[in-house]
Formats: C-alpha cells, sequence, structure tokens
C-alpha cells in the first residue's frame, strides 16, 4: 500500500459520510438545495472509496473511475441548480412537496 | 506518523462539517461547510496518494461547484425559515434509516477481504517511477479515451442544458440579431466618392457616419 493509512480507516470515513449524507436527504425534506449538497457528500464518499481501494491495491482505475463520478457530480449539480432556478421563477417556492405538477 | 494525524484531524473535520452541512440552519452557512468538508476530502485524497483528483477536487467542487451553489441560494429569495419546518418531524425515520444503514456498512467492513487473486486481477498496477498525475494521464489519454471523450460530451450537454433551461426572453431585454447583421451588405454602409483634389470632407458633403437608411423596424420579434 502506497500510504501508511490503512484502508479500513477509509471505509469507515467513507461509510459514515455516506450516511451522513444519506441522513441529510431524509433531514431536510423541504430544502432541495440542502437535498442537492447532500447527494454531493454522498458522490464524494463513493469517490473517497475509489480512491482507498486504488491506493491499497496500486490501480490506477479506480482514480480514474473517481474522476468520471467527479464529472457526472459537476454536471448533476449544473443542471440541478437550473431546475431549482427556474422552478423558483415560475412558482415562488422551492419546497419539494409543491412540485406536483405532473401529478394524475 | 504524520500521516496518521492528518488522517485522524481531517477525517474529523470532514465528518463535523458534513453533520453541520445537512443540520445547519441557514443554507448559506450549509455551502461554507460543504466547501470545508471538500478541502478536508481533498486532503484525504492527497494522503491516499492521488494528488491529481485531490487538486481537482479543490478546483472544480471549491472553485465552481460549490460557489454555483453559493450563488443559488444567495440569489433566490427564499423563506428558509419555513423550509426548516418538519425537521423535527423527519428526524426519526432520518435517524432509523441512518442508523440501519450503518449498521448494515459495519457489518460488511466487519467481514470483507480481498479476494485471494486480487492482484493479479489488477486492470491496470500504478507504474512505478512516475507521478500520479502522469500516471492518470497516461491512462486517460490512451485506455480510457472514450470514456474521456463521453465525460467531455456529457459536460456539453449539461452546459447547454443549463444555459436552455435558465435563459429567459424578456419583452424589454436588447439582443444581437445576428440575421440583421448577417443581411448587410457592404452597400448599405459603404459608398464610394470620388473627391476632387484638394477638396474639404466638408465640402464635398460627406457625412460621416452615413446617415442610416431609414429601415422597416419589426418590434415583435426582434433577436432570436
Amino acid at each position: 500500500m502506497a500510504t501508511e493509512v490503512g484502508l479500513g480507516h477509509y471505509l469507515v470515513v467513507s461509510a459514515i459520510l455516506l450516511v451522513l449524507a444519506i441522513f441529510g436527504i431524509f433531514l431536510n425534506r423541504k430544502n432541495v438545495i440542502i437535498i442537492l449538497m447532500s447527494i454531493e457528500l454522498l458522490l464524494l464518499a463513493v469517490n473517497l472509496n475509489l480512491v482507498a481501494f486504488s491506493a491499497a491495491l496500486g490501480d490506477l482505475v479506480g482514480q480514474v473511475f473517481a474522476m468520471f463520478v467527479l464529472t457526472v457530480a459537476a454536471a448533476e449539480a449544473a443542471i440541478g441548480l437550473a431546475i431549482v432556478v427556474i422552478y423558483f421563477r415560475n412558482r415562488g417556492s422551492i419546497q419539494v412537496e409543491d412540485v406536483n405538477l405532473m401529478k394524475g | 506518523m504524520i500521516a496518521n494525524i492528518a488522517f485522524y484531524v481531517c477525517s474529523v473535520i470532514l465528518l463535523a462539517s458534513a453533520a453541520l452541512v445537512v443540520s445547519s440552519r441557514n443554507p448559506v452557512h450549509s455551502v461554507l461547510f460543504l466547501i470545508l468538508s471538500f478541502f478536508n476530502a481533498a486532503v484525504l485524497f492527497l494522503i491516499a496518494g492521488a494528488e491529481f483528483l485531490a487538486l481537482i477536487l479543490v478546483i472544480v467542487y471549491v472553485g465552481a461547484v460549490a460557489v454555483l451553489f453559493l450563488f443559488v441560494v444567495m440569489m433566490l429569495d427564499i423563506d428558509f425559515a419555513e423550509l426548516r419546518s418538519g425537521f423535527q418531524r423527519y428526524l426519526p425515520v432520518g435517524a432509523t434509516v441512518g442508523a440501519v444503514l450503518f449498521v448494515e456498512l459495519l457489518l460488511v467492513l466487519g467481514g470483507w477481504r480481498f479476494a485471494p487473486q486480487a492482484p493479479v486481477l489488477r486492470f491496470s498496477p500504478a507504474p512505478a517511477n512516475i507521478s500520479n498525475t502522469a500516471a492518470l494521464g497516461r491512462l486517460l489519454y490512451t485506455d480510457y479515451i472514450f470514456l474521456f471523450q463521453a465525460a467531455g460530451v456529457l459536460l456539453l450537454v449539461a452546459m447547454i442544458g443549463a444555459i436552455v433551461l435558465t435563459l429567459r426572453e424578456r419583452k424589454t431585454s436588447r439582443h444581437q440579431s445576428i440575421r440583421a447583421q448577417t443581411d448587410r451588405t457592404a452597400a448599405d454602409t459603404l459608398a464610394l466618392v470620388t473627391v476632387a483634389v484638394g477638396a474639404g470632407v466638408k465640402e464635398v458633403g460627406i457625412f460621416r457616419p452615413k446617415p442610416a437608411s431609414p429601415e422597416p423596424v419589426e418590434e415583435e420579434h426582434h433577436g432570436h
């Protein structure tokens, strides 16, 4: 392993981060911006896992994959925030519970 | 030893700021804690030896994504106190789901191990005597070039999508009319005049600029 810190430590930190992010999604059910931030944290936990395994195995593909995850997360944040902005422009609110225009 | 201490300090700060992101009362504080957690995650990446990803995390996430969040939070005039209502109500279910997930993850962490042939099955072992960035570049531009291109297309689509979604046409806004610009010919603006030797500009009657020819102004659909 390239680093002195064990793989298990990384996995524990990333597991706690993932749980915190999921917790945040449940906790802020009404605020879509915080939900988006929680999703970013979730993807960060995934990246931490990928990088830790990549370092532990000495396999660079994990880091390549983490980079693609980062790309997708950035694109997702941009689109998500654009949707939030136009939704706020149309309805004057970003309450998740108000998003029921397409309900049959 | 130093790496261990740095790891523990940074992971504690990372987890604390992540907890504050989801529980902060003010969304602006949430974004700032998000930035702090990204910084600490970058340090963790550095300790793991992924220097390139660590710096990309700082540049892309702190520099772009978090600032985008900050813009949106500050731009929208939202009653955040109203959005906070129901916090207590969702707390038990969130805590339950989180606890269950955490216990499951701990069970996984307690029982897993590498397959015996894992070192043999590596896709691309990190080459020695070469920096992390160079090694990633070699891999990214050869074996994963199509994925790399696909990521570029994805970012392009996201950019165009975000622009298309948020662009809005207002009656009062002034746009560039590309059709009017490309329809314009030299004859509209230029005139060749034979000037007598020694004659002044005023005497020949050349006005600069040439007075605009009266054009039918289309008020309805300008600028598309």
